[in-house]
């Protein structure tokens, strides 16, 4: 039919060309042959791409703080709508309740410019808003500087990623508790469960087995493109805190965008994409062997 | 529901639920109030210290300078023109393909099917897709740049193509039988019926293509700057001198005031819109979940 060949024919040019564009990380491409014949007549190199970047240490850097905010985002990005969900269903005032839930989706739709440019004037050393207010109680002698200081990227990645998720996040979770046969929380109360034993022994429960699919794709979304991330971390930079703000993503861009080395920077993405999907595959397997649950 | 009110724990409780949702709507909503009165006040004296809960000194000097700047006004319009474009375009091409893998007589369907699904999980990644665009379709600086390389999404086809299939074909028949072909029925007969989902569908990619500035800042150059591509030039000029960066221009508005009324007019259209259409962002999360 004349309506699929049109998408089929984009698919190869925009998503087939460039996954066998992935073979260039085992060449040395020249862009000064131009993309066809960079791609064909461009020397083989191996893995050589591969053994630069794990000799380098700016890659090495930027791998390990991608597994560190990775875990941080996880360790505490991850239990905020669980728990969000839960108290907001505790809500009895259904108006209120409603109201929340639509207030805490809006800043998913919220580009993160706008979230990292209000950051900026948040944490800003003059008439930024917390500095002031740190000044006003005679906290500090003097303003901080949030956004020159490298220990402070890991909280204002979190604490910005959780205010622009949690909400958004939460809805998975709100859908699985409100398909819990009420009937269950009725036979509790005849029992005598009280509001905690409720939550601990029926809605628990009742959606673990939502928690748990969303933690392997948490966990195997760990490495992966994470285009959240990489706006973060590329609009918080700057040259103070370059070494804590670099990720792979960074990275491969500042390699295969900035410096032009494409087969390198392609190797390294490559490299990330392959992690990846071995972490999602380990994340499924662990997961359907302890509790049965699995996404494939 | 029984209510235990003689229980007092459970009161306190359901008090202090209340308080913390209240906390989090405000932490939610705080930011772009704050942005909004820090747009509205009087730029020079915005620099004395920030504002808190109204304009100390309102002003619409910044508006006035913001909507006279033609670098503002230009991205606002290159924005506004990708937008439209952009999600209108990408929701009809991927409908036609979300129709056509939908009926069963179509020859090769599993294997289409199958072509989509492998892009959801496998890409060239970042320098691959440059190489093709930039230097292989020569796209850099090209309005279309913003259009094409968008035109298709795997998710939403799948999304559209589980509506597609809940549409009873006795409708399509009596059509085939009064002489209409493939294409006829497509756009006079399946695409008005499936307003609700493509609605939902060109809203999301609406807010993806408002929001994106990567593409801008891979392929758009100066040329075809965004909102949020000027907003992101903005904050990186002002972190190049950290200390500088409340130096004040002789024509009375400061960077950070200017910076502050482009936040606005970055955020403002979904903020806006957002209580209207949330009904149907919501809808689109649910058929997506339910989906996968």
């Amino acid at each position: 039919m004349i309506l699929v060949l049109p998408v089929v024919l984009w698919m190869l040019i925009f998503n087939y060309i460039p996954m066998f564009g992935l073979i260039i990380s085992f060449k040395d491409y020249n862009p000064y042959l131009g993309p066809l014949e960079g791609f064909f007549k461009s020397p083989w190199v191996g893995f050589a791409n591969f053994k630069e970047a794990f000799t380098d240490k700016y890659f090495l850097s930027a791998l390990w703080n991608t597994i560190y905010y990775s875990i941080l985002n996880l360790v505490i990005g991850f239990p905020v709508p669980i728990v969000f969900a839960i108290l907001l269903n505790e809500i009895t005032r259904v108006r209120f309740k409603k109201f929340v839930q639509t207030v805490s989706y809006l800043p998913h739709f919220i580009s993160w410019v706008f979230v990292i440019s209000f950051i900026h004037e948040l944490l800003a050393v003059d008439n930024g808003l917390i500095n002031e207010i740190i000044l006003k109680l005679n906290l500090t002698e003097k303003a901080i500087p949030f956004l020159a200081t490298p220990k402070y990227v890991p909280s204002i990645m979190v604490v910005s990623q959780v205010w622009k998720s949690f909400g958004w996040n939460s809805i998975i979770y709100i859908a699985a508790i409100t398909s819990i046969d009420p009937t269950m929380y009725e036979a509790a109360v005849i029992d005598g469960a009280k509001r905690f034993a409720k939550i601990w022994y029926i809605t628990l429960p009742s959606i673990k087995s939502t928690i748990v699919i969303m933690l392997i794709f948490a966990i195997g979304g760990m490495i992966s493109p994470n285009f959240g991330l990489f706006e973060q971390m590329y609009l918080l930079s700057n040259s103070m805190i370059q070494d804590a703000a670099e990720i792979v993503d960074t990275y491969t861009y500042k390699m295969g965008i900035v410096l032009t080395r494409y087969s390198y920077a392609t190797a390294v993405g490559l490299f990330r994409s392959v992690a990846a999907v071995i972490l999602l595959t380990g994340a499924n397997f662990t997961s359907r062997k302890l509790t049965g649950e699995s996404l494939f | 529901m029984i209510k235990a009110r003689k229980l007092n724990s459970d009161s306190i409780f359901e008090i202090f639920n209340i308080i913390l949702m209240s906390i989090v709507i405000l932490l939610t909503l705080y930011p772009f109030y704050f942005v909004i009165i820090s747009s509205l006040n009087e730029p020079i004296d915005l620099l004395n210290g920030p504002v808190f809960l109204l304009p100390r000194k309102f002003s619409l000097a910044n508006y006035s300078y913001v909507l006279r700047d033609e670098r503002i006004l230009k991205a606002a319009f290159i924005t506004l023109a990708r937008t439209v474009i952009g999600s209108l375009s990408a929701v009809l091409f991927t409908a036609a393909f979300a129709y056509g893998v939908s009926k069963q007589r179509l020859l090769g369907r599993k294997f289409f099917i199958g072509m989509a699904l492998v892009t959801m999980y496998f890409s060239g990644g970042l320098i691959p897709s440059y190489l093709l665009i930039a230097h292989g379709l020569k796209l850099q600086g090209n309005f279309l740049v913003f259009i094409i390389p968008n035109l298709f999404s795997a998710f939403n086809a799948f999304i559209m193509m589980s509506f597609f299939r809940g549409i009873s074909p006795e409708i399509e028949e009596s059509a085939r039988i009064d002489g209409a072909n493939d294409l006829v029925i497509f756009f006079r007969l399946i695409l008005p019926i499936s307003l609700p989902i493509l609605a939902t569908i060109t809203l999301f990619n609406g807010v993806y293509h408002w929001n994106s500035w990567f593409d801008a800042l891979l392929y758009g150059g100066r040329k075809l700057e965004t909102l949020q591509q000027y907003l992101v030039k903005s904050i990186q000029s002002a972190n190049v001198n950290v200390k500088a960066a409340s130096y004040v221009s002789t024509l009375t508005v400061s960077s950070t005031s200017v910076r502050y009324t482009t936040m606005v007019i970055t955020a403002f259209p979904i903020v806006v819109a957002y209580p209207f259409l949330q009904r149907y962002f919501v809808k689109g999360i649910m058929i997506g979940s339910l989906k996968g």
